[in-house]
């Protein structure tokens, strides 16, 4: 073989292996996310690419605060009625059921489950995260209007508990999303968590709870953060 | 009386109704919490909900409808308010008889509707799969709880010959043996089974239900949208249970007597959705086609023969 002949043949397999990349990054979006050409309703063909032409890819940007006694006055109604997202993302959320018991009963302190991140300000990543949980709750947060808290539930989100070495879950929540409240514990009771509620009050209405002003500030560290633990990253890069 | 006059009194009238809302709204969520032997929300948490609302930060939009479907709710609450006689004064000038007028019967009818059409094209904008399905269910269930309605409507007012809800309200004065209630049992039956419907409340709550759809038509709806469809809600409430008030349990002759006949009528939703379980649309459709209907049917063939 000569030595043309080799050159040729190292291209061609370069080539071949560049587009075997391309194809495994392709394989991360969904068929139906891909960008291509569709037939309009009036008989034209536009392209469309649904992962940037649904959402927004914008990045956050930070919302001030109003001045002085009005914005007290909003954090003393924001931190009586605070609504949770009923999202579940590990074992702990069986600790959240029992605030909605005669026992605990949360309503008593403003506090409320929401069935849709639209509507909700408070965020429980109750215990463990696995990677592949991290990336909905990453859609979830962003698709939260701001202000809004995030309370980390249980040893897990602090430093991994028990799961430390696991190589599907995350150690650290917050190198990903700020969080507001730790409630350490393994499973914290459900009084532990009322605490919690308690405290985002009292931060809420210090004016400490700005910590999507945090994440829209820091936006570029916890993307890249996020990005790289969240291998088949098949998403635009801000949820609206 | 001069038309500011009118006008002052019209908006006084509608922040009576505004709050008046949202404590029977707290007293529904209470007597349930009560129920389950829970201590409850706090009797001023509507307002705090809708100050919250109010002070959210960021709003999404999904173009134009989406905006305007809240208004379009918060019309249809209004609307209904505008043109609905509050309290019996013996004028029809009167301090609380608002803007009603000879045929505002129909109008009322058509303002029920308003908000909930409002609601379908801004939840339609919106693109959320749960919203569409939720304005799906929710114009079902509202078609079949509006026929019945109608049928009963248009029975009170051949019985009385007119359109208008101040000569109906004047019509059953004079003691409780003039109400509609007792002088056209079958269309009072038909407004008191139909007005379950109307209020939303369990068994007919499936249209806004937060575990089988997430929250119905309001799934995109956040910050100052939500504030104004609880703030709408709130009004539609009250309206509704005025509106039966006055159809059926003779008007009212002061804002004491209102208070306490709207409470004991939304006491009368909230009763019945204590005790009984979410019905699914399908069920909840075909109920209002059989019972409230045919008593409907019989409204109609007994004051129209």
């Amino acid at each position: 073989m000569s030595e043309k002949d080799m050159n040729d043949k190292v291209n061609e397999m370069l080539q071949r292996s560049e587009t075997n990349v391309k194809k495994a990054e392709k394989t991360f979006i969904h068929p139906e996310d891909e960008e291509r050409e569709v037939v309009a309703p009036d008989g034209s063909i536009i392209k469309i690419n649904p992962i940037y032409d649904y959402f927004s890819n914008e990045k956050p940007t930070e919302e001030k605060p109003c001045s002085g006694v009005i914005e007290k006055f909003l954090n003393w109604a924001r931190a009586e009625s605070i609504w949770v997202l009923g999202f579940g993302t590990g074992c702990g959320s069986i600790e959240i059921p029992p605030l909605v018991t005669p026992r605990f009963d949360m309503f008593r302190f403003g506090v409320q489950m929401r069935p849709t991140p639209r509507q909700s300000n408070a965020f429980i990543i109750s215990g463990y995260l696995s990677v592949k949980t991290l990336k909905r709750v990453i859609r979830t947060y962003e698709q939260m209007p701001s202000p809004k808290y995030i309370l980390a539930l249980g040893s897990c989100t602090i430093n991994g508990g028990m799961y430390y070495d696991s190589y599907s879950t995350i150690n650290r929540l917050d190198k990903y999303i700020p969080v507001d409240v730790y409630i350490a514990g393994c499973m914290p009771r459900p009084e532990a968590l009322l605490a919690g509620f308690m405290k985002l009050k009292e931060l809420i209405k210090e004016g400490k709870g700005e910590k999507a002003n945090e994440y829209a500030r820091n936006f570029d560290e916890y993307k890249a953060n996020q990005k790289k633990i969240i291998k088949d990253w098949n998403m635009p890069d801000y949820n609206w | 009386m001069t038309i500011y006059a009118k006008l002052g009194y019209t908006l006084l009238g509608l922040f009576i109704v505004l709050n008046w809302g949202f404590l029977m709204g707290a007293t529904f969520r209470k007597i349930g919490a009560r129920l389950a032997g829970r201590y409850g929300i706090p009797f001023y948490q509507p307002w705090l909900n809708l100050l919250k609302n109010i002070s959210i930060r960021t709003t999404i939009t999904h173009g134009i409808m989406y905006y305007i479907g809240p208004v379009f709710r918060l019309t249809g609450g209004v609307g209904l308010f505008l043109f609905m006689p509050m309290v019996f004064t013996g004028s029809p000038n009167g301090l609380w008889t608002n803007f009603s007028f000879e045929g505002d019967l129909i109008l009322i009818l058509y303002f029920q509707v308003f908000g909930m059409l409002g609601m379908a094209l801004g939840a339609g904008q919106g693109g959320h799969p749960y919203s569409a399905m939720g304005i799906a269910r929710g114009l079902a269930q509202h078609a079949a709880v509006e026929l019945p309605l109608t049928l009963a409507f248009l029975s009170i007012a051949i019985q009385f010959d007119t359109f208008s809800v101040y000569k109906i309200v004047e019509a059953q004065q004079g003691g409780f043996e003039n109400w509609i209630l007792f002088t056209n049992p079958f269309a009072a039956a038909t407004i008191i089974l139909a007005m379950l419907g109307a209020m939303g409340h369990s068994p007919f709550n499936l249209v806004k239900a937060p575990n089988e759809i997430l929250i119905g038509p309001a799934t995109e709806f956040e910050g100052t949208y939500l504030g104004f469809m609880q703030s709408a809600g709130s009004i539609l409430h009250v309206m509704e249970a005025v509106l039966f008030m006055n159809l059926v349990f003779g008007g009212a002759n002061s804002w004491i007597e209102l208070i306490v006949k709207t409470f004991l009528i939304y006491f009368w939703s909230v009763f019945v959705g204590m005790v009984f379980p979410r019905f699914k649309i399908e069920q909840s459709v075909t109920w209002f086609f059989k019972v409230p209907l045919l008593l409907g049917f019989l409204a109609i063939i007994i004051y129209s023969l």
